[in-house]
């Protein structure tokens, strides 16, 4: 499907959905309270089939945490970015573990730099840090005395 | 003049009697020709043959953690081809390796490892820091709370290379460097081994 036809399709099951022009793939922004079951229809809907999430990741904007999804059909060939903006006192959003298994990791590692909570993640912890690892070294406020020579 | 004048006889001298440092960069190898009736005798010591001999095989360490291991790759590949200096031997265990190129950045978690495998290698062991992280922490010494700021907090370095990744020029000059350098008996390790003196130099 080329991105128009993307934009089409997203656009009949996700009415208020908000698309941002001129990347090369398509991208939109939903809100994380409805992302999950968004996510479930990307994968379900026959002729979307996005069966490989290939890059997730977060981005402290200082005011707000950002989600952002990348994902691709291996049968289409086609790519999606999908974006969730997170409050950052409190950064929260559905895990889609059960949808695309790779984002066990990918979401451990997002909780382990950032802080993000992934509600209903099996087995949410620390990925690199170490187990005892006090603070979030990612996010934009991290300070580490021992550490970290600051400039 | 015959055959002998041509060899410098204060650059024959041991770095244990005290030799300069200054101009003595091109090492040769040590020994003075006794010339004696059909043909001549090389008159020696024991420990600049051994050095000599030792700083003609080193066996490289495969270790690699960052973007300067594929410039140490390139060296070791057709191109620059490291084996013209006597490199060729790279191992992959400690155990047979006594060179360990540093190529990359170290990281907190990466730091016990370097360790272990430093104390695995079998004496004498030689270490060459390769790019501006492992001499220095490099692009990673401000703001980082992962990156060991120089792999020398960790282990004694002997031979420090700058650049960001190092060209495969400057390793192997880096290299052919150690080699003078475990000539002169001027390595850590070498001078780590050494009775202390009594006038307490060297």
């Amino acid at each position: 499907m080329t991105n128009e036809d993307l934009k089409i399709t997203i656009a009949e099951i996700l009415p208020d959905a908000v698309f941002e022009e001129g990347a090369e793939w398509l991208t939109l922004s939903v809100e994380p309270t409805i992302f999950k079951s968004f996510a479930q229809q990307l994968r379900s809907i026959s002729s979307l089939n996005f069966d490989f999430l290939f890059c997730l990741t977060c981005v402290d904007w200082k005011t707000h945490f950002t989600m952002v999804y990348h994902f691709t059909s291996t049968t289409y060939r086609h790519t999606i970015v999908v974006k969730s903006k997170l409050d950052r006192n409190n950064p929260e959003i559905e895990t889609v573990s059960d949808i695309w298994r790779t984002a066990e990791f990918h979401e451990r590692e997002a909780y382990d730099l950032f802080g993000v909570k992934f509600i209903n993640h099996p087995d949410l912890r620390r990925l690199f840090m170490t187990d005892d690892w006090v603070g979030w070294p990612l996010r934009k406020d991290y300070e580490d005395a021992v550490n970290m020579i600051k400039l | 003049m015959n055959q002998q004048t041509v060899i410098d006889n204060d650059l024959l001298k041991s770095p244990l009697s005290g030799r300069d440092l200054e101009g003595a960069w091109e090492v040769p190898f040590p020994g003075e020709v006794h010339p004696t009736a059909g043909g001549g005798i090389v008159i020696s010591k024991l420990d600049e043959v051994i050095n000599w001999a030792r700083s003609n095989s080193l066996w490289p360490l495969i270790f690699g953690t960052s973007c300067c291991a594929i410039e140490m790759m390139s060296t070791a590949a057709a191109k620059y081809d490291w084996s013209r200096f006597g490199f060729e031997v790279a191992r992959a265990t400690p155990r047979q390796a006594d060179v360990i190129i540093i190529a990359g950045t170290i990281v907190n978690k990466m730091a016990p490892v370097l360790k272990r495998l430093y104390d695995q290698m079998a004496d004498p062991k030689y270490v060459i820091a390769m790019g501006a992280c492992a001499t220095s922490g490099g692009p990673f010494f401000y703001n980082t709370y992962s990156v060991v700021k120089g792999a020398d907090h960790i282990i004694p370095v002997d031979v420090y290379i700058a650049g960001c990744p190092p060209r495969p020029e400057a390793l192997l000059h880096a290299m052919i460097t150690l080699q003078e350098k475990i000539k002169m008996g001027y390595t850590r390790e070498q001078i780590k081994m050494q009775p202390p003196s009594p006038e307490g130099a060297f």
